[in-house]
């Protein structure tokens, strides 16, 4: 099947396959007659023994060779069922010799040696053997770990082994494998004698001579990029961010609309729910966050938080928590001041996926003021269409300095003295091989360790940052490798928006009041970032605050992490290039969205869904389906053409679609989402009647 | 580069079955289920599965079943769990998963679980996690997923992953796009895909594409045809696609053809066979190559096809 030359066969060539296909023909008949009649002589054993020879792939002669073996065993001399073996691991060698890939005579060598009447001290040799003939065959270094952990060999002694496999071609990317799975065994199992730092070291030494002798062989890629992985990873869970921020104050107004001082918070959030949602936002996904791990001190908390995983499968663990305050049960009154003190992980019991727990106790403080009632009453909801024109839109000066909403303060652990000299030393590395050769593994070595760099050093001098210099090198990297370009416009997407973000001072120029054209007292922040070549989000921890976001114009698929955003109450995705309604997943969680643009994308123009399996659904067994609505909303439709606008659609409470400018939004459908959506009063900027 | 020619690759698949005597088929008899599982999907992207005699399929696949519920790959073939996922799929595509008994061959699935979430293919008990994926798929299509411990199978599977992101055959194994298809599928189909990194394993995939535009399934290896599939649908599920050239791979496949006789190998100018005519065709469906019916990427099976089993009552 592989590497056969495409030729048409000679007569006499012909004629030879089918003699051969004949004599292998008759003795597959024989064989299936033994396998039948469970004949076990040696007659029969040699007869599958050349069956096997000549075709190691058919594995029902290797399930008879078991049989047999079972069979003859209780024949109990000592001597026979040495030989009994033996003959088993000479016919799996002779098969090994014509296909040595063969899954059936690698298994069955595996079966013999488990039952422990043979001798393994011949295996390594005969798998040198092997791994000289072929140094990649994946078989043979699976069969390596098994006949090592049966012979209890030492990770140590396998580790040099890989060292002179690497040492003799260091072109060999199942050694550096090996490696990996070695050391990560010894840094658990041994850790006084495996000091990581010491160790990490001396492997980005190693791994560097790899990638420097020849930086277009990817043998020490992945390695070097686990090693920089192992150099600044946080293994205990942390709070990265939170809304409310810590030292925040929120204002209430009396009928319940929330305002941050000049950021006043669309009305909708409060007035629907009487609800103010706590986000925590971990460094890596947790479980455990509970009444226990997380306590709320406030002395007019009614009740008890209950916290949930952002997150729309049926997962446990998540990086995004989420509780609701009742604000209607609180009783609070006007023009008085409440403070909420939330403490995280003073118990035991916020743990990270690989069983870490949460590494240092942190603690969220902050007010609820509450001012007397607005002067006009709170509008209906919908009441009017949202416009996303520029001229709706004013740029923001400076921010009041009582305000407190718009924050950008990120929780960022000190990272350790040896961490920050590995990177910096190999950014200095990888500076020197790039001024010889502008190759791209060096560029892009070089944007992740300075963006690594700069990570842990965000709070000590967030001016000496390398940002510009990162976006610089994925710019590069585009024109350089042409192929994998939207790999680096994805990361410059991320590295742009960690700068937008970074700070108040940083995010100032893309905050802008919306100017409701009819009600010009009422104005509310927008954080608009259209028109940057986004390609994908990111930084959402900086962007729990946000109520109004603009990201039209940009080239977005998806929108991972937005679930994390619940304060967000209208969204515009104009102009971008989702695919299908599963890539509008993460709404689902926002119970705040009221107002939806996603005219001009490309819904409805894609037969293969990339989102298909990211989205919670039956095909990914994580959510039932609401069949006898489905039913009665799709009526004569075609049933399995608009579940995915179902499946997302169905939970949310929208005024305000807009889903003009996309293959999918002929008249059947704009009919069957008005059903769907019965909150809904403009679709398409037409008000529905 | 030509377009595709598919009335030939028909003609060539349907050929195939014919010459059931040739050197080529006998040695290969063992997986005919898979081969029939090839040949018919491949047929039906190419909209042309009504040419084939569905019940002669049909009984010989039930010919092929065991007291124990599991398939053989042939008549007289022992049961083994690759063929038993082939046998259903197959099914499947014929909408005719009622003909067989579906609690016996999820008996047979489910006996072959171990302790530590793992799936053996067989009574014999080779491990791999190409059998959790099929033992998930295949129970998944079956609609009794519920009678296996997933959340054990779930954790096997992450326990298979490595430094680069992929995944091996068992805890160790090195990364290989073939078991990082079965991995990432099983993953996706118990909705669980929140246990990947995505972005680490989308740069390994994306990187398999070499110049010539092919994929490879390791890194230093050369291209091959099956890997359209292996690498692209685990792209596909993870949403990292467009890390890769379309253009480039349509015309890498597109070149593997054998325009005079119809067929897809796995390199260009190779012998063509049915195993990489179905990759080639199923590649060219997941790159939206006009005039093909879309394949799913985890279950491997017409998206038509799946959402008829997921979406109807
Ligand atoms: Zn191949």
């Amino acid at each position: 099947m592989h590497g056969q030359p495409r030729k048409s066969l000679k007569q006499e060539d012909e004629s030879l396959l089918s003699a051969k296909a004949e004599k292998l023909r008759a003795l597959q008949s024989q064989f299936f007659a033994n396998h039948r009649n469970r004949i076990y002589t040696q007659e029969a054993l040699d007869l599958s023994a050349k069956l096997l020879e000549g075709n190691p792939e058919c594995y029902t002669a290797w399930n008879y060779r078991k049989l047999a073996v079972q069979h003859n065993l209780s024949r109990s001399d000592p001597n026979y069922v040495a030989y009994l073996f033996d003959q088993e691991l000479k016919l799996v060698e002779n098969a090994l010799r014509k296909n040595y890939k063969s899954y059936g005579a690698w298994y069955h060598r595996k079966w013999v040696l488990s039952k422990g009447h043979s001798s393994i001290d011949n295996e390594l040799r005969l798998l040198n053997g092997f791994q000289k003939a072929d140094s990649r065959n994946f078989h043979a270094w699976n069969y390596r770990r098994f006949v090592t952990s049966l012979m209890k060999r030492s990770d140590e002694d396998e580790l040099i082994y890989t060292e002179e496999v690497i040492g003799e071609n260091f072109s060999n990317y199942s050694a550096w494998h090996n490696r990996s799975v070695l050391l990560s065994n010894l840094f658990k199992r041994k850790a006084e004698e495996f000091p990581l730092e010491e160790k990490v070291l001396q492997e980005y030494e190693h791994v560097r001579s790899a990638i420097f002798t020849d930086p277009a062989d990817q043998s020490g890629w992945f390695y070097h990029l686990w090693l920089i992985d192992l150099t600044v990873k946080n293994y205990a869970p942390l709070l990265v961010s939170s809304w409310p921020s810590h030292g925040s104050s929120i204002t209430l107004n009396g009928n319940n609309c929330i305002d941050g001082c000049g950021l006043s918070l669309l009305n909708s959030t409060l007035s629907d729910t009487r609800t103010l949602p706590v986000i925590l936002y971990f460094n890596q996904a947790v479980e455990g966050v509970n009444l226990s791990t997380v306590t709320v001190k406030s002395e007019h908390l009614k009740e008890d938080l209950v916290w949930k995983p952002l997150i729309t499968n049926n997962s446990s663990t998540a990086q995004v928590w989420g509780a609701y305050l009742n604000l209607g049960n609180m009783e609070l009154e006007q023009s008085k001041t409440y403070s909420i003190e939330i403490a995280i992980g003073h118990s035991m019991g916020i743990v990270s996926s690989n069983g870490y727990q949460y590494g240092d106790p942190s603690q969220i403080a902050f007010k609820l003021c509450v001012q007397s009632a607005c002067t006009k009453p709170v509008e209906e909801q919908g009441g009017k269409l949202t416009s996303w024109k520029d001229n709706n839109f004013q740029k923001i000066d400076h921010f009041e300095d009582s305000d407190s909403t718009v924050t950008a303060d990120l929780h960022i652990p000190t990272t350790s003295y040896w961490c920050m000299k590995a990177i910096e030393e190999e950014i200095t590395n990888f500076r020197e091989l790039l001024s010889e050769d502008a190759c791209k593994i060096g560029k892009l070595s070089l944007a992740r360790l300075l963006t690594a760099l700069d990570l842990s050093t965000h709070q000590h001098d967030k001016r000496k940052n390398h940002t510009e210099e990162v976006l610089k090198l994925y710019t590069d990297l585009v024109e350089l490798d042409p192929t994998h370009s939207l790999y680096y416009k994805d990361e410059h997407s991320l590295v742009l928006l960690q700068q937008i973000t970074s700070s108040r001072e940083s995010l100032l120029p893309y905050c802008h009041y919306y100017k409701d054209a009819t009600e010009a007292n009422t104005s509310y922040v927008c954080l608009r970032l259209q028109n940057l070549s986004l390609s994908r989000m990111g930084s959402i921890e900086n962007l729990l605050w946000v109520q109004m976001l603009d990201l039209s114009h940009n080239e977005l698929r998806s929108i991972e992490g937005l679930e994390a955003m619940q304060l967000l109450s209208s969204l515009n995705l104009s102009h971008n290039k989702f695919g299908s309604f599963t890539a509008l997943e993460p709404l689902r969680s926002l119970k705040s969205l009221k107002v939806l643009d996603i005219s001009y994308n490309e819904l409805g123009s894609h037969s293969i869904d990339t989102r298909r399996y990211l989205c919670s659904s039956p095909l990914a067994n994580t959510e039932a389906f609401d069949w006898d609505r489905f039913e009665i909303l799709c009526g004569s439709f075609s049933s399995t053409k608009f579940w995915e606008a179902f499946l997302i659609f169905e939970s949310l409470n929208l005024t305000d679609l807009n889903v003009t400018g996309n293959a999918v939004a002929d008249e059947n459908f704009t009919s069957f989402i008005g059903k769907v959506l019965p909150t809904l009063k403009w679709l398409n900027s037409e008000e529905l009647s | 580069m030509g377009d595709l020619a598919a009335e030939k690759h028909v003609r060539y698949i349907l050929s195939v079955e014919k010459k059931k005597d040739s050197f080529e088929s006998v040695v290969m008899e063992h997986l005919r289920m898979n081969g029939a599982y090839w040949g018919l999907t491949a047929l039906d992207i190419l909209g042309k599965l009504h040419v084939v005699d569905v019940d002669e399929v049909v009984s010989w696949i039930i010919s092929c079943q065991h007291e124990s519920g599991g398939f053989g790959g042939n008549v007289e073939h022992d049961p083994h769990i690759l063929y038993t996922l082939s046998a259903v799929q197959v099914l499947a595509l014929f909408n005719k998963l009622d003909v067989i008994d579906v609690d016996r061959v999820t008996g047979y699935i489910v006996s072959l679980q171990n302790e530590d979430g793992s799936f053996s293919g067989d009574i014999w008990g080779e491990v791999d996690t190409r059998f959790s994926y099929i033992a998930i798929c295949c129970l998944s299509i079956l609609r009794r997923l519920d009678r296996i411990n997933v959340e054990k199978a779930v954790k096997y599977i992450i326990s298979c992953k490595n430094m680069d992101g992929g995944f091996g055959c068992t805890p160790g194994g090195e990364s290989h796009a073939g078991q990082i298809f079965c991995c990432v599928g099983a993953l996706a189909i118990t909705g669980s895909l929140d246990l990947i990194d995505k972005d680490l394993l989308g740069w390994w995939l994306c990187e398999r594409q070499v110049k010539s535009g092919g994929l490879n399934g390791r890194p230093e290896k050369d291209p091959d045809v099956c890997y359209s599939w292996w690498v692209l649908s685990s792209l596909i599920m993870i949403d990292r696609v467009h890390w890769i050239s379309k253009e480039k791979l349509i015309k890498f496949i597109l070149d593997c053809q054998d325009t005079e006789n119809g067929g897809i190998s796995d390199r260009p100018d190779d012998a063509v066979d049915v195993f990489h005519t179905y990759f080639g065709v199923a590649g060219l469906s997941l790159l939206e190559y006009p005039g093909l019916k879309p394949i799913d990427p985890a279950y491997a099976l017409p998206v038509d096809v799946v959402n008829q089993i997921f979406f109807s009552k």
